[in-house]
């Protein structure tokens, strides 16, 4: 009985020990698992094979083919939630108007009801739009937060990066490159 | 600068006290003392005058926008007014971890003042055993997140507050939490020494119970004005909404609750001894995991100040050591404490409390799974998932009815043994339950049985617990609690079944309505304050009386850091709040207004002081012979 008792106790004690230990590695990766995403520019270019989800559709499609057929690529990272991505629209919808860019917006973690109503309140400037729910794509583009905008030529290659909202300074920079 | 430095050397001082008295109380055990000398009373003083000497300097540095101070740099401004430069000082990380220092030295001073009576041996060993854990955050400070890291070249401007921390409540929302989670840092040191010492018994229960109290009281406290500055500044018209951040302050609460009614069984029967050195140990543990993580960056909220995962990795060590630690302790000394096994009837009070402590822990490890399920997932299966509401109705609402019945007989039960009487009394009180709960359903207008029965439970706890009042003995703690609980949960449930809410875009001078009222969008005003610019916008509100009321939502674009915050505009009345929120739609006239109706708004934070008011009773009531 005494026996018994004694195993049963140690069997009980093993079990809270192993959960511990488990729950601590668990969690040690976790704190971890941030750190693995980090931008992958290189020389200035931008790295385009992973997966994007498009916003309207749904379909998953790498970035890779989502970059042809423009001169110029611009990649706004936005969201509905965001104060100064409210102003900043009425910019890109001026840089619609250039026919060698390709409007591609990166919904910055955010609910898809929230970013069509954002996009019929202030006007869809966008060709493409893709969703970055996890925050994870815009990484791939050394982004810190939103709104930063990237404008890329036919080779990938970084032209200008914006931090922050765009403004007529930033408009008038783009149109003179495309124009060129 | 000096003083930035003196509060520096005035740490590490405070480490080296630390130390000596770690080093002084083992030998002092070895040596078994029967008194605690003045020696080691005076070092702990000592230990708690260089925290509070280097808390101070952090506070005036922040004051005098000391912008050589990275901290002070990082989280402040000079335009900010003087309320929220003090408020800044604990409004970040490592501010936030002094004062956590400051809470924890503290409260040892106050154990080593109030525990004369107890014997020498224990509080030798609870200094020992808070001496290691106080150490452990030392050395966290001073290795991690040194408040008064220096910079060069000195700024001119820092780089200001979150506006949405720039709240009153907010602003004392910190210190009243931390005094909870902190305060259960000596319970948990207390029952490992008492573990050891063999003095799991009724005098040691008195005298802990005092702790648990305290932490309890300003834990409950410390929730209340979270929720309070999360319905007047975040302008969604909530005040829980199960995020992970509140669910982790919601953890050690429910272990506290639990070990509190779990701690007076020990007091006046001894019985359950293992269990609330368990209890002690598991709601130290939560309150440390919680500090883990919110500090840690693995949540992500308005509460991560910084994404360091050096600090995390830190602190989720140290909790593993102080665990491990006890679970040591606890496994060796288990046999000893368990002496002897009073017999438990089935209609006693101890049942019943042991019913309430299965409850309360099936609450808890709900909150807890849903808290960390996302987690692990995301580790193991690399599956992001987030836990919502319906989570934590589902699992919890169901169980709440036969969890308030046992609360509402709970305490009319006798220690022992009691005799059930089922009188004309009875019979009473659950006709008016039934009369009140059915006006309730038809008022709200709803034909669901499950809220119905809902309601029964709430109503019946609810005049259980004031036929209390009737009695000869009367214990106003439990009365209080009890009644302010039975409040609490009828004024949510009112809440969330009945608010109404209508969402326009309009411009000014058009109205809307909502429920036989008209609402009239006057106009606005443009105004320039110290550190924001504020655009109010004036609604008039006719309501089914014709009654004016007014309101004033303001949108308020802060300078530093640039940022755009939505202030609600509330009319509170006994039965509904009136909540009116309004933003902006660029480049246009019109604005978007939220109006909304929420009931019983005002009896959550009421119900929510009555429960603490039972805390209060409870701390000061003298030492005579009454129930729970």
């Amino acid at each position: 009985m005494q026996f018994l008792e004694k195993t049963r106790k140690s069997i009980f004690s093993l079990i809270i020990l192993v959960l511990l230990i488990s729950s601590f590695f668990i969690f040690k990766f976790a704190l971890q698992k941030e750190k693995i995403y980090s931008p992958n520019i290189t020389d200035n270019q931008i790295f385009t094979d992973f997966e994007v989800i498009d916003l309207i559709e749904e379909k998953k499609i790498n970035f890779d083919k989502v970059l042809f057929g423009k001169n110029f690529y611009l990649i706004n990272i936005w969201s509905s939630w965001c104060e100064p991505c409210k102003d900043e629209s009425e910019y890109l919808l001026e840089l619609k108007n250039d026919t060698s860019i390709m409007m591609i917006g990166i919904n910055y973690k955010d609910k898809k009801i929230n970013a069509l109503n954002f996009l019929k309140l202030y006007g869809d400037p966008f060709d493409q739009i893709f969703i970055d729910k996890q925050g994870t794509v815009s990484i791939n583009f050394g982004a810190y937060g939103v709104p930063e905008t990237l404008l890329i030529n036919e080779d990938n290659k970084v032209l200008k990066k914006y931090i922050g909202p765009l403004n007529d300074g930033d408009v008038y920079e783009i149109k003179n490159i495309t124009n060129n | 600068m000096i003083i930035s430095q003196l509060g520096y050397y005035s740490l590490i001082f405070g480490l080296l006290t630390s130390i000596l008295i770690f080093f002084n109380s083992s030998i002092q055990i070895k040596k078994n003392n029967s008194v605690i000398s003045n020696k080691t009373t005076g070092l702990i003083g000592f230990q708690f005058f260089f925290v509070i000497i280097s808390f101070i300097s952090l506070i005036y540095s922040f004051i005098i926008s000391d912008f050589s101070n990275e901290t002070v740099y990082n989280n402040s401004h000079t335009t900010k007014p003087l309320f929220y430069k003090i408020t800044g000082t604990w409004g970040n990380h490592e501010g936030s971890l002094l004062l956590w220092l400051l809470v924890l030295t503290g409260v040892l001073l106050g154990f080593i003042f109030k525990s004369k009576n107890e014997p020498n041996n224990y509080r030798q060993l609870t200094i020992l055993f808070h001496q290691i854990i106080v150490i452990g955050f030392f050395v966290f400070i001073l290795k991690t997140s040194n408040p008064f890291n220096e910079i060069f070249p000195v700024a001119t401007e820092g780089l200001g507050l979150n506006p949405i921390l720039q709240d009153p409540a907010l602003g004392i929302h910190p210190p009243i939490l931390y005094l909870g989670y902190v305060g259960t840092s000596i319970i948990f040191s207390a029952a490992l020494a008492s573990m050891i010492c063999s003095h799991v018994n009724k005098s040691w229960a008195k005298e802990i119970k005092f702790w648990i109290l305290f932490s309890w009281f300003f834990l409950t406290g410390g929730i209340l004005l979270g929720s309070i500055w999360a319905y007047y500044e975040l302008g969604w018209g909530g005040f829980w909404f199960w995020d992970p951040v509140e669910n982790v302050s919601l953890m050690p609460w429910l272990s506290l609750t639990a070990l509190l009614h779990c701690v007076v069984t020990l007091e006046k029967r001894e019985l359950f001894k293992n269990w609330t050195i368990v209890l002690c140990i598991i709601t130290f543990a939560l309150s440390m995991a919680g500090t883990f993580l919110v500090r840690s960056g693995i949540l992500n909220s308005v509460h991560t100040f910084a994404n360091d995962p050096s600090r995390g990795i830190y602190i989720l060590t140290f909790l593993l050591v102080l665990v491990l630690l006890s679970f040591v302790v606890f496994v060796i000394y288990e046999n000893k404490n368990f002496v002897q096994k009073s017999e438990i009837f089935a209609w006693s009070k101890e049942t019943s409390i042991l019913i309430n402590n299965w409850f309360i822990l099936y609450f808890l490890s709900v909150v807890l799974i849903g808290t960390i399920y996302p987690i692990f997932l995301d580790v193991i299966l690399d599956e992001q998932i987030s836990v919502g509401p319906p989570f934590y109705n589902k699992l919890i609402l169901p169980f709440l009815i036969p969890f308030v019945l046992f609360m509402s007989i709970g305490p009319s039960m006798k220690w022992i043994k009691t005799n059930i009487k089922i009188g004309v009394k009875s019979f009473f009180i659950i006709m008016v339950t039934l009369i009140l709960s059915f006006v309730t359903i038809y008022y709200i207008g709803s034909k669901n049985i499950f809220l119905l029965l809902l309601f029964i439970g709430f109503f019946y706890l609810l005049l259980k617990s004031l036929d209390q009042l009737r009695q000869k003995t009367k214990n106003f703690a439990q009365i209080f609690s009890h009644t302010g609980f039975s409040l609490l949960l009828i004024s949510i449930l009112l809440n969330s079944f009945s608010s109404n809410e209508i969402i326009r875009n309009i411009q000014v001078g058009e109205s809307f309505s909502l429920k036989n009222e008209k609402i009239l969008f006057q106009k606005i005003l443009v105004e320039k304050e110290k550190n924001y610019e504020s655009i109010i916008g004036f609604f008039e509100i006719l309501d089914e009386k014709n009654k004016i009321i007014n309101l004033h939502p303001e949108i308020r674009i802060y300078n530093e850091p640039e940022m755009a915050t939505s202030e609600a505009s509330i009319k509170t009345s006994l039965f509904k709040d009136r909540f009116i929120t309004i933003n902006l739609i660029k480049d246009q006239n019109f604005f978007n207004v939220r109006y909304q109706h929420k009931p019983f708004m005002i009896w959550v934070w009421i119900s929510t002081l009555i429960i603490m008011l039972g805390g209060l009773f409870a701390i000061f009531r003298k030492n005579k012979e009454v129930n729970i």
